[in-house]
């Protein structure tokens, strides 16, 4: 077991035929199971082409009715990307997990809006999307530094997350699924969505949360924790050191109206039960004196 | 990005908010032209920087004769302002905005922003204007009322006036409030802004609702269908290392530390000052190299820390994703061919292509001081910058 995706899964991978598209593409289907997952690309107007042996489709829809994929990637550029987000949603995928990072944020606003009422998740924008280790890749991770375990992991960030993983390899624990949901103020799925489905994961023993600061979504999901969680957490918030009112690279980085410092974070999510720890290189082996 | 607030207020007029009778100066002759263009005989002095707390460091003054202005305008082009939000270096005023006096009659807060709990913008409004919102929350949060807007419907005249209602607005101006209100929406939604305050709107004695001042932050990621908005940038109230490194794609920020950062990928990098920070010493900068980074990006941004004399040592932390270890090794490789490297360099490599990054630094004969882990990397970067 896993969460969201497994090796059955249907991929297909909206701006497939972008540069970003066909690299992570042939990355994603030589990771384990991904030569069956990947069974499409759409790019509008390149219908009836193909790449890598890779069929391409015109709309999510035709993809979807002639392949069977329930799950896209989007790599495409910022300006086309909301739109390409709402295609998927229209289409009715169970899964889109958007990459894209640059996405205006008035334009997110608009796609959490006509998602409301559809069965459509999103991973993301803004994120290195999902893997479960040894059976599906979807996104830009490394994956060989992964390998089936118990540990869920879920961040906010891209390479932390990478660092995360590393550090569990090293005091040797396995994952069962890594998602990050990327780093902007307008997404889908929050730290709090992902948890409750690693609650729910047989596989999954214990879930690492790495946060960052800005907003109150891990303080959401420690109050959730706190009422719900069955298995111990074990979490991060970066940023202790930022300055308030700087946007640290993430759009949703950033200290604004007293709201979103890593101190407060990591107080709630202590509180909560949640086992902190304020140095970044101790992620692992917190995790492992947990287990 | 942010823009002065007369920019602000020159465009909120175009949406119909009011705005009083004002003028941008950029010397001392032209504060008086502007003056005399407002036909009034009593006129504020505001100096234009991209920072608030302004009025209380001098940075506005209010005039009630042609010579005051002069002497007033010409005390403050050229001063060094320094604000809570400045930092200790304070700005240097070059603009002012010359704007015709009002008489207050009540001061209100009116302000929209995202918001990532409700993953909408929401309409805030208080009674207690004048003061910075964060500190009317601390003190009397009930004095704040918030609206959620519905993107769909936009924001309906009752939900607007309830809004204006309950923030004390006389129920003569209710409706003008309304229709402020409106179009600060509009102007929020169609430039694509992140944060739009007007503290205060004030009610004058003649019964008007007015923005007495403004301030909007855009969002960088829209910038692409804005270029009406790009021609405001003020690139004097930008650090300039920053402006440097957002012409190489590199998001970087200065900090006060003696330790150059160079990360790939923002949760990391800030990851890496906090370590820093836990081994007692701090940050020079936050350095995101990104995900597609070059050896020519990697080479910017070397020269970019090696320009702050504050930095001691610089510390590289890599965990390659789509970034591969090589590119950076290569890349610190050709900064050091281009630039002195007169500061101990440690490097932590992990991740793709790791093996032969190493083997690059390895073989350049570079003093690289290499690191396994990001808790070693931190530590011996520590001990550099102390001189062990």
């Amino acid at each position: 077991m896993s969460i969201l995706v497994d090796k059955d899964t249907k991929v297909m991978t909206q701006g497939m035929t972008g540069k970003t598209g066909m690299f992570h593409t042939v990355q994603c289907r030589n990771y384990a199971n991904g030569a069956n997952a990947f069974v499409a690309g759409v790019t509008p107007g390149k219908g009836g082409q193909s790449f890598e042996g890779i069929p391409v489709f015109d709309t999510v829809k035709e993809a979807k009715d002639e392949t069977g994929a329930s799950v896209s990637v989007i790599y495409v550029p910022p300006p086309f990307a909301a739109a390409a987000i709402l295609e998927g949603v229209d289409a009715g995928l169970d899964l889109v997990i958007c990459i894209t990072e640059g996405i205006p944020v008035h334009d997110m606003i608009d796609v959490r809006y006509r998602m409301m009422g559809k069965k459509t998740l999103l991973i993301g924008p803004n994120c290195p999307g999902i893997i479960t280790p040894d059976e599906i890749k979807i996104g830009i991770m490394p994956g060989h530094i992964h390998r089936k375990g118990g540990v869920g992991v879920v961040s906010r960030s891209g390479t932390l997350t990478y660092e995360a993983v590393w550090q569990l390899m090293e005091v040797g624990l396995g994952q069962s699924s890594c998602v990050g949901i990327g780093g902007d103020p307008v997404n889908g799925l929050k730290h709090i969505d992902v948890m409750k489905l690693f609650n729910d994961d047989p596989q999954t023993e214990a879930v690492v949360m790495v946060g960052e600061i800005g907003g109150s979504d891990e303080e959401n999901c420690a109050g959730w924790i706190r009422e719900n969680m069955r298995k111990p957490v074990v979490g991060f918030v970066a940023g202790l050191t930022a300055p308030p009112g700087k946007r640290m690279g993430h759009a949703g980085a950033i200290i604004s109206g007293g709201e979103g410092g890593a101190e407060d974070k990591l107080a709630v999510m202590e509180s909560c039960g949640i086992k902190v720890t304020r140095n970044p290189a101790e992620i692992g082996r917190l995790m492992k004196s947990v287990l | 990005m942010k823009i002065h607030e007369y920019q602000a207020k020159a465009l909120l007029r175009e949406y119909g908010v009011p705005i009083p009778k004002g003028f941008p100066a950029f010397s001392r002759i032209e504060a008086l032209d502007c003056a005399k263009k407002t036909g009034a005989n009593a006129w504020v002095v505001k100096a234009q920087i991209h920072a608030g707390g302004r009025g209380k460091a001098g940075g506005v003054k209010v005039v009630r004769s042609e010579e005051e202005l002069d002497a007033v305008a010409g005390e403050m082009l050229g001063m060094h302002l320094v604000t809570p939000q400045t930092g200790e270096e304070g700005r240097i005023v070059r603009r002012l905005l010359i704007e015709e006096g009002a008489r207050i009659e009540a001061e209100y807060y009116v302000g929209l922003v995202v918001d990532r709990g409700s993953q909408r913008v929401v309409l805030i409004g208080s009674r207690e204007g004048g003061t910075e919102i964060e500190e009317v929350a601390r003190r009397s949060p009930e004095a704040i009322h918030k609206l959620v807007i519905d993107p769909g419907m936009g924001l309906p005249d009752g939900q607007a006036q309830d809004l204006a209602r309950r923030i004390g607005i006389p129920e003569a101006c209710v409706h003008a409030a309304c229709e402020f209100f409106k179009s600060l929406y509009r102007a929020f939604v169609e430039k694509d802004a992140l944060l739009l305050e007007v503290n205060p709107m004030v009610l004058d004695d003649a019964g008007r609702l007015l923005a007495l001042d403004a301030k909007i932050n855009f969002d960088d990621n829209a910038l692409f269908r804005h270029p009406e908005l790009l021609a405001l940038r003020d690139l004097d109230e930008e650090d300039a290392a920053e402006i440097e490194a957002s012409r190489f794609g590199l998001s970087y920020i200065s900090l006060d530390g003696n330790i150059g950062c160079l990360v790939n990928g923002a949760g990391l990098a800030m990851a890496t000052m906090d370590i820093v920070k836990l081994f007692g010493a701090s940050p020079a900068n936050f350095l995101d190299v990104g995900g597609g980074a070059t050896v020519e990006k990697v080479t910017e941004a070397f020269k970019l820390m090696l320009a702050n004399p504050k930095v001691k040592v610089i510390l590289v932390n890599i965990f390659g994703g789509i970034m591969k270890c090589d590119v950076i090794a290569q890349g610190i490789v050709e900064a050091a061919r281009q630039v002195a490297l007169d500061v101990p360099l440690v490097v932590r490599l992990e991740g793709t292509h790791v093996e032969l990054g190493k083997k690059i630094l390895a073989e350049s004969g570079l003093p690289v001081i290499s690191a396994n882990t990001m808790m070693d990397a931190a530590k011996l970067a520590v001990d550099a910058a102390r001189g062990r």
